[in-house]
Protein backbone atom coordinates (compact mmCIF):
# COMPACT_ATOMS: atom_id res chain seq x y z
CA UNK A 1 0.00 0.00 0.00
CA UNK A 2 1.23 3.48 -0.91
CA UNK A 3 0.22 6.22 1.52
CA UNK A 4 0.29 9.82 0.31
CA UNK A 5 0.43 12.87 2.61
CA UNK A 6 -0.11 16.28 1.01
CA UNK A 7 -0.63 18.52 4.05
CA UNK A 8 1.92 20.24 6.27
CA UNK A 9 2.42 18.38 9.57
CA UNK A 10 2.38 21.75 11.34
CA UNK A 11 -1.10 22.62 10.12
CA UNK A 12 -2.93 19.28 10.14
CA UNK A 13 -2.69 15.80 11.60
CA UNK A 14 -2.63 14.01 8.22
CA UNK A 15 0.96 12.81 8.69
CA UNK A 16 0.35 11.75 12.28
CA UNK A 17 -2.71 9.69 11.29
CA UNK A 18 -0.87 8.20 8.35
CA UNK A 19 1.99 7.05 10.59
CA UNK A 20 -0.49 5.65 13.12
CA UNK A 21 -2.48 3.67 10.54
CA UNK A 22 0.08 2.57 7.94
CA UNK A 23 1.28 -0.98 8.42
CA UNK A 24 5.03 -1.48 8.81
CA UNK A 25 6.71 -1.88 5.44
CA UNK A 26 4.42 0.56 3.64
CA UNK A 27 5.51 3.12 1.07
CA UNK A 28 4.83 6.71 2.16
CA UNK A 29 5.08 9.61 -0.28
CA UNK A 30 5.22 13.21 0.99
CA UNK A 31 4.03 15.72 -1.61
CA UNK A 32 2.67 19.27 -1.93
CA UNK A 33 2.77 20.84 1.59
CA UNK A 34 3.52 17.37 2.95
CA UNK A 35 7.16 17.82 1.88
CA UNK A 36 7.83 19.98 4.95
CA UNK A 37 7.69 16.75 7.00
CA UNK A 38 10.79 15.49 5.18
CA UNK A 39 13.05 18.26 6.53
CA UNK A 40 15.47 17.67 9.40
CA UNK A 41 15.41 19.80 12.54
CA UNK A 42 11.64 20.19 12.88
CA UNK A 43 9.37 19.16 15.76
CA UNK A 44 8.21 16.13 13.73
CA UNK A 45 11.65 15.09 12.43
CA UNK A 46 12.23 12.36 15.04
CA UNK A 47 8.88 10.77 14.28
CA UNK A 48 9.53 10.86 10.53
CA UNK A 49 13.07 9.51 10.95
CA UNK A 50 11.71 6.59 12.94
CA UNK A 51 8.97 5.98 10.33
CA UNK A 52 11.67 5.95 7.64
CA UNK A 53 13.29 2.99 9.43
CA UNK A 54 10.11 0.87 9.31
CA UNK A 55 8.79 2.06 5.93
CA UNK A 56 10.00 3.39 2.60
CA UNK A 57 9.53 7.16 2.79
CA UNK A 58 9.67 9.24 -0.39
CA UNK A 59 9.37 12.95 -1.09
CA UNK A 60 8.33 14.54 -4.39
CA UNK A 61 11.29 16.54 -5.76
CA UNK A 62 9.38 19.19 -7.75
CA UNK A 63 7.33 20.09 -4.65
CA UNK A 64 10.53 20.42 -2.57
CA UNK A 65 12.20 22.54 -5.22
CA UNK A 66 9.19 24.84 -5.55
CA UNK A 67 9.38 25.50 -1.80
CA UNK A 68 13.12 26.12 -1.74
CA UNK A 69 13.94 22.95 0.15
CA UNK A 70 17.29 21.34 -0.60
CA UNK A 71 18.13 17.64 -0.58
CA UNK A 72 20.83 18.33 2.00
CA UNK A 73 18.12 19.25 4.52
CA UNK A 74 16.32 15.92 4.18
CA UNK A 75 16.00 13.46 7.05
CA UNK A 76 18.28 10.43 6.50
CA UNK A 77 16.66 7.56 4.67
CA UNK A 78 14.11 9.62 2.71
CA UNK A 79 14.34 9.18 -1.04
CA UNK A 80 13.53 11.90 -3.57
CA UNK A 81 11.33 10.91 -6.53
CA UNK A 82 10.28 12.86 -9.63
CA UNK A 83 6.86 12.60 -11.32
CA UNK A 84 7.87 9.42 -13.17
CA UNK A 85 8.94 7.96 -9.82
CA UNK A 86 5.55 8.89 -8.38
CA UNK A 87 3.89 6.93 -11.21
CA UNK A 88 6.17 3.95 -10.51
CA UNK A 89 5.20 4.03 -6.83
CA UNK A 90 1.51 3.97 -7.72
CA UNK A 91 2.03 1.16 -10.23
CA UNK A 92 4.26 -0.94 -7.94
CA UNK A 93 2.08 -0.75 -4.85
CA UNK A 94 -1.21 -2.47 -4.22
CA UNK A 95 -3.47 0.59 -3.88
CA UNK A 96 -3.11 4.14 -2.61
CA UNK A 97 -4.38 5.55 0.69
CA UNK A 98 -4.57 9.35 0.56
CA UNK A 99 -4.23 11.33 3.81
CA UNK A 100 -5.79 14.67 2.96
CA UNK B 1 -27.50 12.23 -24.10
CA UNK B 2 -24.61 9.84 -24.40
CA UNK B 3 -25.20 6.31 -23.29
CA UNK B 4 -22.60 4.57 -21.21
CA UNK B 5 -22.14 0.89 -20.69
CA UNK B 6 -20.44 -0.36 -17.58
CA UNK B 7 -18.98 -3.80 -17.84
CA UNK B 8 -19.11 -4.53 -14.13
CA UNK B 9 -20.53 -8.05 -14.26
CA UNK B 10 -18.75 -10.14 -11.66
CA UNK B 11 -16.52 -7.28 -10.52
CA UNK B 12 -16.45 -7.17 -6.74
CA UNK B 13 -14.04 -4.93 -4.88
CA UNK B 14 -13.65 -3.88 -1.28
CA UNK B 15 -13.58 -0.12 -1.11
CA UNK B 16 -12.64 1.71 2.07
CA UNK B 17 -14.06 5.18 2.59
CA UNK B 18 -11.74 7.01 4.96
CA UNK B 19 -13.62 9.89 6.60
CA UNK B 20 -11.26 12.19 8.52
CA UNK B 21 -13.00 15.58 8.49
CA UNK B 22 -15.74 17.03 10.67
CA UNK B 23 -19.05 17.61 8.87
CA UNK B 24 -20.29 20.95 7.46
CA UNK B 25 -17.05 22.99 7.84
CA UNK B 26 -15.74 21.63 4.53
CA UNK B 27 -17.22 19.64 1.66
CA UNK B 28 -15.08 16.51 2.23
CA UNK B 29 -17.63 14.60 4.32
CA UNK B 30 -20.47 15.10 1.87
CA UNK B 31 -18.28 14.14 -1.11
CA UNK B 32 -17.25 10.88 0.56
CA UNK B 33 -20.87 10.12 1.41
CA UNK B 34 -21.81 10.57 -2.27
CA UNK B 35 -19.11 8.04 -3.21
CA UNK B 36 -20.43 5.56 -0.66
CA UNK B 37 -23.86 5.76 -2.27
CA UNK B 38 -22.38 5.22 -5.72
CA UNK B 39 -20.52 2.11 -4.55
CA UNK B 40 -23.82 0.81 -3.13
CA UNK B 41 -25.44 1.17 -6.57
CA UNK B 42 -22.76 -1.19 -7.90
CA UNK B 43 -23.16 -3.60 -4.94
CA UNK B 44 -19.53 -3.35 -3.91
CA UNK B 45 -18.12 -4.30 -0.52
CA UNK B 46 -17.45 -1.23 1.57
CA UNK B 47 -15.69 -0.27 4.78
CA UNK B 48 -17.03 3.08 5.90
CA UNK B 49 -14.38 4.29 8.31
CA UNK B 50 -14.37 7.28 10.67
CA UNK B 51 -11.00 8.55 11.94
CA UNK B 52 -9.85 11.83 13.51
CA UNK B 53 -12.57 14.54 13.29
CA UNK B 54 -14.46 12.23 10.89
CA UNK B 55 -16.02 10.61 13.97
CA UNK B 56 -18.10 13.78 14.44
CA UNK B 57 -19.90 13.01 11.15
CA UNK B 58 -22.06 10.35 12.80
CA UNK B 59 -22.56 11.99 16.19
CA UNK B 60 -26.25 12.00 17.12
CA UNK B 61 -28.38 15.14 17.01
CA UNK B 62 -27.21 17.18 14.02
CA UNK B 63 -29.59 20.06 13.28
CA UNK B 64 -28.47 22.06 10.26
CA UNK B 65 -31.72 23.97 9.72
CA UNK B 66 -30.14 27.33 10.57
CA UNK B 67 -27.17 26.67 8.27
CA UNK B 68 -29.43 25.84 5.35
CA UNK B 69 -27.18 22.89 4.59
CA UNK B 70 -28.11 19.25 4.04
CA UNK B 71 -28.11 17.31 7.29
CA UNK B 72 -26.56 14.01 6.29
CA UNK B 73 -27.23 12.02 9.43
CA UNK B 74 -30.49 10.68 7.91
CA UNK B 75 -28.46 9.41 4.94
CA UNK B 76 -26.22 7.48 7.33
CA UNK B 77 -29.39 6.04 8.83
CA UNK B 78 -30.32 4.79 5.35
CA UNK B 79 -26.81 3.37 4.87
CA UNK B 80 -27.23 1.43 8.10
CA UNK B 81 -30.58 0.09 6.88
CA UNK B 82 -29.04 -0.90 3.54
CA UNK B 83 -26.25 -2.65 5.40
CA UNK B 84 -28.76 -4.58 7.51
CA UNK B 85 -30.71 -5.57 4.38
CA UNK B 86 -27.52 -6.76 2.70
CA UNK B 87 -26.51 -8.70 5.83
CA UNK B 88 -29.88 -10.48 5.96
CA UNK B 89 -30.30 -11.16 2.22
CA UNK B 90 -28.45 -14.36 1.40
CA UNK B 91 -28.58 -13.65 -2.35
CA UNK B 92 -26.92 -10.31 -1.94
CA UNK B 93 -23.11 -10.40 -1.96
CA UNK B 94 -22.43 -7.03 -0.41
CA UNK B 95 -20.45 -6.72 2.79
CA UNK B 96 -20.54 -3.41 4.57
CA UNK B 97 -18.72 -2.46 7.73
CA UNK B 98 -19.13 0.81 9.61
CA UNK B 99 -15.92 1.32 11.57
CA UNK B 100 -14.75 3.90 14.10
CA UNK B 101 -11.15 4.13 15.28
CA UNK B 102 -11.07 3.76 19.06
CA UNK B 103 -8.25 6.28 19.59
CA UNK B 104 -10.03 9.01 17.59
CA UNK B 105 -13.33 8.37 19.35
CA UNK B 106 -11.84 8.45 22.84
CA UNK B 107 -9.72 11.53 22.14
CA UNK B 108 -12.97 13.39 21.42
CA UNK B 109 -14.77 12.18 24.54
CA UNK B 110 -17.20 10.01 22.56
CA UNK B 111 -18.54 6.50 23.13
CA UNK B 112 -20.37 4.15 20.70
CA UNK B 113 -23.67 5.31 22.24
CA UNK B 114 -23.00 8.82 20.89
CA UNK B 115 -23.30 7.63 17.29
CA UNK B 116 -26.42 7.64 15.14
CA UNK B 117 -25.49 4.26 13.66
CA UNK B 118 -24.17 1.04 15.13
CA UNK B 119 -20.40 0.93 14.66
CA UNK B 120 -17.50 -1.49 15.04
CA UNK B 121 -14.84 0.09 17.22
CA UNK B 122 -11.36 -0.97 16.10
CA UNK B 123 -7.90 -0.16 17.44
CA UNK B 124 -5.36 1.60 15.21
CA UNK B 125 -3.58 -1.71 14.59
CA UNK B 126 -6.81 -3.45 13.58
CA UNK B 127 -7.76 -0.56 11.32
CA UNK B 128 -4.30 -0.60 9.71
CA UNK B 129 -5.08 -4.18 8.61
CA UNK B 130 -8.43 -3.09 7.13
CA UNK B 131 -6.71 -0.35 5.10
CA UNK B 132 -3.91 -2.62 3.93
CA UNK B 133 -6.35 -5.28 2.66
CA UNK B 134 -8.69 -2.91 0.80
CA UNK B 135 -8.75 -2.93 -3.01
CA UNK B 136 -9.14 0.86 -3.03
CA UNK B 137 -9.20 3.64 -0.44
CA UNK B 138 -11.18 6.83 -0.98
CA UNK B 139 -9.87 9.53 1.35
CA UNK B 140 -11.70 12.54 2.64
Amino acid sequence: MLHTVNKSPFERNSLESCLRLAKKGSAILLLEDGVYAAMGGTTVADKVASAAKDNSVYVLGPDMKARGLAEGQLIDGIKVVDYAGFVDLVADNDGVTPWL
Amino acid sequence: MAEYEFDTEGVKKTITFLNRKAPYGTIYALEVLESVLISAAFEQHANIVFVDDGVFQIKKGHDTADLEMKNFLPTYGIIEMEKEDADEDEDMDMNWRIIVEKESMEARGLTPEDFKVEVEVLSSAELADVLATSDAVIGG
